[in-house]
């Protein structure tokens, strides 16, 4: 539903209008291999954005010609459903959703070992329940537990976060409303165990210092993403081995 | 085919050559290729340019209708860029509806547009809510050499630097046409600026040999004041934070430079 936009976003004491401070991630929720069908699937909560991640492969690919013969095809479809925004979104993709797919694959195609499987496709689709600002970043960092998930052999996990400019101040991790009423975005993913950065994008208007601040807070919010991430791929396997001890266990009485 | 896809043999010693801080074709890492830019020359159109960098060629038309402004913005024009990669500047070209890389390119001029807020939108709102006026901008890429962002960006801004409105009146909630022209209102002159990532070297106006080799591409686009105001990586490689940073000093300083091709002060 609408929220009302407050007359500030950030008060006089560097608050913002959703209780954060300035270098303050939403909080985030991530969920791993909840999806029956996928070869690998996480769900991600980060503030009010809702976002799921499905992997498929490596599989076969069609149409064949898209065979790439010394690694895998890795596709990305980046899609909002059409109740996830206020006004209703058509279903079909947008300029917006084609240019996204792309850069989210191109952010997370030098994480991926794709030359282990030639000739195949490595099938990625993350769908936007609800968003609220930063879609593409929590896209992303489902994303690459997804990959992760499906076991597909990578080079870090790739870690996604957004800074920026609002009011004046730079902020991490900004909400639509901040987007919107904001001066800058910088969406940026980050290997942080590589020291690279596999997407970097910007709207909006910074000068050369804040460049560089700016850059620094979005990757400083990588690195907790990347904490977040490893927790919750830990929590699956962790949740597996006790339910296998459990199971042990019941086994044994049995006897 | 074969001048188009670089042999591998070819790849391999533009590779070696970068890594030693030289190109093929005897450009400094940070040099662009020649520039030719006029501005004019299509009389159908409102505004329209043409830039050559090196052998890339890209033609840029705007037109200007009547429409609806959007919900969220009633009382400002409409800009819309679009982007045509015309099967006769390439044979990798195919005709059809836009593919993934025209809709980056229309994406990416765009932004450093609208995120400079380079035309003065307030001002082409006839009735705030019901009738504004929209700017279409056209690139139309002739022949693609490599680094298409640069040169459909400055050809944006020379075309809409050249393009003129024609005087109206309102009469009735009608818009009534008069004779003369005048400018588009104008007041800020975004420049992008791409750097192709080869090994661990930045070059910047990479050729479309150089962009066969590259490991990542990134363009800034530099508003008048030396603000950076968008920003776009693409491929599949990656960027460390101090090589972005560099990035965006020597784009500061490369903006200037073409930023005097299309504003003569």
């Amino acid at each position: 539903m609408s929220q009302k936009k407050p007359e500030k976003l950030i008060d006089e004491n560097d608050v913002r209008f959703d209780g954060r401070k300035l270098n303050e991630m939403r909080t985030v929720k991530i969920e791993v291999g909840i999806l029956g069908n996928a070869d690998g699937s996480a769900y991600i909560e980060q503030g009010k954005n809702k976002i799921l991640a499905a992997l498929y492969g490596p599989r076969e690919i069609h149409p064949k010609h898209q065979a790439l013969p010394d690694r895998a095809a890795l596709r990305c479809r980046y899609h909002m459903a059409p109740f996830s925004v206020q006004e209703r979104k058509s279903p079909a993709p947008s300029r917006r959703e084609q240019e996204l797919s792309k850069v989210i694959r191109e952010s997370l195609e030098p994480s991926i070992f794709t030359e282990y499987y030639p000739r195949t496709a490595i099938d990625l689709f993350i769908e936007v329940l609800q968003a609220d600002g930063g879609t593409r970043c929590a896209g992303i960092t489902a994303a690459s537990v997804a990959l992760a998930d499906a076991g597909i052999p990578m080079r870090d996990l790739v870690s996604a976060c957004a800074a920026g400019k609002v009011e004046g101040r730079l902020v991490v991790d900004l909400s639509d409303m901040e987007d919107k009423g904001g001066e800058a975005d910088m969406p940026v993913a980050y290997m942080p165990n590589l020291n690279a950065v596999t997407l970097l994008q910007m709207d909006g208007m910074l000068t050369g210092e804040e460049f560089e601040q700016v850059l620094n807070l979005a990757l400083e919010g990588c690195k907790q993403v990347n904490q977040l991430q490893r927790e919750a791929l830990k929590a699956k396997y962790e949740a597996a081995k006790e339910k296998g001890k459990e199971e042990e266990a019941e086994e044994e009485a049995a006897e | 085919m074969s001048s188009i896809m670089a042999a591998k043999v070819r790849q391999k010693r533009i590779a070696q050559l970068i890594a030693r801080g030289k190109r093929l074709d005897g450009r400094e890492p940070t040099d662009y290729r020649e520039i030719q830019l006029e501005s004019g020359l299509i009389e159908r159109a409102e505004g329209s340019a043409r830039v050559r960098l090196g052998k890339t060629e890209v033609l840029v038309g705007t037109k200007i209708e009547v429409g609806e402004p959007f919900l969220d913005t009633p009382n400002e024009g409409v800009l819309t860029v679009n982007a045509e990669l015309v099967p006769l500047a390439s044979p990798t070209f195919e005709p059809g509806p836009p593919d993934e890389n025209s809709v980056e390119l229309a994406r990416v001029v765009d932004r450093g547009i609208r995120e400079s807020k380079a035309i003065v939108l307030e001002d082409l709102c006839v009735e705030p809510g019901k009738k504004v006026f929209i700017v279409f901008v056209d690139v139309y890429v002739l022949n693609h050499d490599g680094n298409l962002i640069d040169a459909s960006a400055l050809a944006a801004l020379a075309a809409l630097v050249n393009t003129k409105m024609f005087n109206y009146e309102v009469k009735e909630g009608e818009i009534k046409i008069k004779p003369g022209y005048k400018p588009l209102p104008i007041r800020n002159y975004p420049v992008a600026v791409t750097f192709a990532k080869i090994g661990d070297k930045l070059i910047v106006d990479p050729w479309l040999e150089e962009e066969h080799v590259m490991d990542a591409r990134l363009t800034l686009a530099a508003e008048k004041d030396g603000k950076i105001c968008a920003m776009q990586k693409g491929g599949y490689g990656y960027f460390t934070a101090q090589e972005i940073l560099e990035a965006s000093k020597i784009a500061q300083q490369k903006a200037v430079e073409l930023r005097k091709l299309v504003v003569k002060e």
